[in-house]
């Protein structure tokens, strides 16, 4: 097994309170455990909702990571583009990731803090090129200047609408709904894992640390 | 001059005018485990070297309610169990990547000289110390300074500890000197040391290492503390332990404060009966069927407002000061709801729990951690804190909360010096022996710890300018060597009235509680003793108010 540990500090908190909250704060303080957040992202013809864990990079939480990445179908995996340690550790998650969850899963690397240029200790390319041998997509962003958050959470978000519809996951179902209500409950069967939660789509993506459970939605939009 | 008395003159005095003979607070059942820190504190004190290194491992009360919620269950919690260790599934502590990491890290330890470095800004002038190594003497935890630089300081330590033990079959326990003492204490592999200048006794300082050290197991659990030193002796336990400093940082500052952790008892928010009924059962009836939940607390400003439990189980004090201060120091709790281990070391320290935490609305700075024993329990419970949250808007109980946060001017308990009308009393303590709870006339805001904090210039630095004004922390430490001498394993005192031309202290305990009170300067006893008479009524007239006085279950 990969004995692997997540650097905190890379920035996870940071875009998930960026992406949600809309803002950027110097004072976050650390997560303890994981954090649960919700959002809804429209897309053309579907809403999907994803529900984001955001987990701690401690190690001595590093126990708890199964847990999260179990039932999910997307993960975004964030390092610092200053530290190369960071960077490192990933690679050791999606071993970890693709040796522990049976379904296809969306990968999505993220290199944080774009705005340290100066700084930076992964290049771009490498980075590229590690994400495409995983079949991943890589982005760069900056929690800080509001850079390429959206289109993280948006690439992902589309990704797990194209998964849902070739079926290739059984634990990820859409199901449509006419009125668009997003509290209907589906009347597909649960998921044996999932039967105490809201039993809708699950559409879970997670991340190294940030893993997202999705629940998603397909109106019926024209 | 301090002058102790154990005549009983005021207890008659006191049968005669309270309207019940129950102390005020006092209930049938009680949500918390009275056991008095400070007889616990004796015995650790008087506790021999054999005793010390025989101590054994309490069975498991997680793996009592895991196998008494359900048999089907019980194997796979079984395995949920091993699986919350902080190691890998084969058992070991990630051992290979972890030591090339600690190499590097100590890497720079010979740049400094460390005997400067002990003379520097920010280690010396500190009114206390606390030091945390491992029995094989590397740094772990330095409240100043940086604790890299103080591997010759934990080597040090570390020698004179095993010293005594080795050649002496002794255990060290204090070094006093003119201004200063030093005390020690060795808890499983750790060795905890505090440097004090304050006027804090030998005891009140192990108890506050001992809250040091249960900070650190509620992080690790016990299991794993003892684990991790028997298979590496050597580990940088600091690895584990990163972003809890500021857990042992704010547990520290939060100790030199509040009464609570010099008294082992609970703060409650003072809250209408009613109310406080009403939030109970928004809890009650919303998790009565959730079975593997144990515990549900709701706190504010680091006082108790509720606290629901599984049948059998209660909750020691000093478990609740962990929760207090974990919430307290975690603002990261605000932005979402979390999902984390928590080990409560005096009800298992051998385990975790999982607690959901989470604030019960953007408009209510009430925390509610919901604590089960079953590690996948996240979603159940998450929606289980919105019922709750919506019921208890419903039936007005935020408003009630917030009311009593923002101390309300039509509250009694919001000023209730002035309420009771004795000009005389500057400030008071009292705490309910059998409910472990407490009351004080001026209760520390968390603005007010800063301004402290600020007074005293963060850094914990002795500053000899007077205080113009006492506050709440003033009083209590005024009040700490009537605490000790109280109790006082050998000669313990039951009243002690001291009275000279600065203010008038009076400290009382019986079988049902302790009280601390300040008065005026040069009071008289009788009139003293007269007034207290007419604030235990009081108190006894608010109990419903101030106090937890049921102890309800799911
Ligand atoms: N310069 C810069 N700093 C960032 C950025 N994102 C996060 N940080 C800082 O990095 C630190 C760690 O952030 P946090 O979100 O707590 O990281 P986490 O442990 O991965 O959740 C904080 O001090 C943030 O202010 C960014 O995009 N640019
Ligand atoms: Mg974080």
């Amino acid at each position: 097994m990969s004995s692997i540990f997540i650097f905190p500090g890379v920035g996870k908190t940071s875009l998930v309170v960026r992406y949600i909250g809309k803002m950027f704060s110097k004072h976050i303080s650390p997560t303890i455990g994981a954090s649960f957040f919700t959002c809804n992202i429209n897309l053309d013809n579907a809403r999907v909702k994803l529900q984001v864990w955001d987990t701690a990079g401690q190690e001595r939480f590093r126990s708890m990571a199964p847990m999260y990445y179990r039932n999910a179908n997307a993960a975004l995996l964030v390092f610092d583009i200053t530290s190369a340690t960071s960077f490192t550790a990933i690679k050791g998650w999606v071993k970890e990731l693709q040796s522990n969850v049976p379904e296809a899963m969306v990968l999505s690397v993220v290199g944080n803090k774009s705005d340290l240029e100066s700084l930076r200790a992964v290049p771009y390319s490498d980075a590229a090129q590690y994400a495409a041998t995983i079949g991943a997509a890589y982005t760069e962003t900056s929690a800080l200047h509001d850079q390429g958050i959206d289109q993280v959470f948006l690439n992902t978000a589309t990704s797990l609408l194209k998964l849902s519809s070739s079926n290739l996951v059984s634990s990820l179902r859409s199901y449509d709904s006419a009125d668009g209500d997003t509290d209907r409950i589906p009347t597909g069967k649960p998921s044996e894992e999932d039967a105490t939660h809201t039993g809708k789509v699950e559409l879970p993506a997670w991340r190294i640390d940030n893993i997202a459970h999705g629940e998603m939605q397909r109106s019926m939009c024209c | 001059m301090a002058s102790t008395s154990k005549d009983n003159a005021p207890i008659s005095v006191q049968d005669e005018n309270t309207p019940d003979e129950l102390e005020p607070g006092a209930c049938p059942e009680s949500i918390l485990n009275p056991t008095d820190s400070f007889e616990e504190f004796a015995s650790e004190m008087s506790s021999s070297l054999q005793e010390r290194n025989a101590l054994t491992t309490k069975s498991s009360t997680i793996s009592e309610i895991q196998s008494e919620i359900g048999e089907e269950k019980d194997a796979q919690m079984k395995t949920t169990k091993s699986a919350d260790d902080l190691q890998s599934k084969d058992g070991s502590i990630s051992a290979s990547a972890s030591s090339s990491n600690l190499t590097e890290e100590n890497g720079d330890d010979t740049d400094n000289a460390p005997e400067n470095y002990l003379h520097s800004p920010e280690l010396i002038n500190k009114e206390k110390h606390v030091f945390i190594l491992s029995s094989a003497g590397k740094p772990i935890y330095s409240r100043y300074g940086n604790e890299d630089k103080l591997a010759g300081l934990c080597g040090v330590i570390q020698a004179l500890v095993s010293v005594v033990e080795e050649q002496n079959q002794d255990i060290l326990r204090s070094i006093t000197t003119k201004d200063c003492k030093a005390v020690f204490l060795v808890k499983g592999p750790l060795i905890l040391v505090a440097v004090s200048k304050s006027n804090e006794s030998e005891t009140q300082l192990v108890l506050q290492l001992t809250y040091a050290f249960n900070q650190i197991v509620s992080v690790l659990t016990l299991t794993q503390l003892n684990r991790i030193f028997e298979q590496r002796r050597n580990y940088d336990l600091r690895r584990l332990l990163s972003g809890a400093e500021r857990l042992i940082d704010h547990l520290l500052i939060f100790m030199e404060k509040d009464p609570a952790f010099l008294l082992g008892a609970v703060r409650c928010l003072p809250l209408p009966e009613k109310a406080r009924e009403n939030i109970t059962n928004a809890i009650t009836t919303t998790c009565h069927k959730i079975r593997d939940l144990v515990f549900a607390i709701m706190i504010a400003g680091n006082q108790l407002i509720t606290l629901v439990r599984m049948k059998k189980y209660t909750l020691h004090p000093s478990d609740i000061h962990l929760l207090f201060n974990l919430v307290r120091s975690s603002e990261s709790f605000k932005t979402a709801e979390s999902w984390t281990p928590i080990c409560l070391p005096k009800f298992d320290a051998t385990g975790f729990l999982h607690g959901h935490v989470s604030y019960i609305a953007e408009d209510c700075q009430a925390c509610l951690l919901l604590l089960t024993v079953q590690r996948d329990a996240f979603f159940p419970l998450s929606q289980a804190k919105h019922t709750i949250a919506e019921k208890m808007r419903r039936s007005n109980c935020l408003v009630a909360i917030n009311d009593a946060l923002n101390r309300h001017r039509d509250l009694p308990t919001t000023n209730p010096l002035k309420h009771i009308g004795i000009p005389e009393i500057r400030h008071f303590m009292y705490k309910c022996k059998s409910t472990a709870q407490l009351f004080t006339s001026d209760p520390i805001s968390l603005d007010r710890l800063q301004d402290y904090r600020m007074r005293h210039k963060e850094g914990g630095d002795i500053v000899e300018k007077p205080i113009k004004k006492l506050s709440d922390i003033d009083y209590v430490r005024n009040y700490r060597q009537f605490c000790s001498q109280i109790h006082c394993t050998s000669i313990p005192a039951k009243l002690i009235f001291r009275s000279n031309a600065q203010d008038t202290i009076l400290a009382w305990v019986t079988n049902g509680f302790e009280l601390y009170v300040t008065f005026d300067a040069l009071m008289e006893k009788d009139q003293a003793i007269k007034a207290v008479d007419r604030l235990l009524w009081w108190i006894k007239k608010e109990e419903q108010r101030i106090f937890i006085m049921n102890a309800p279950t799911f």
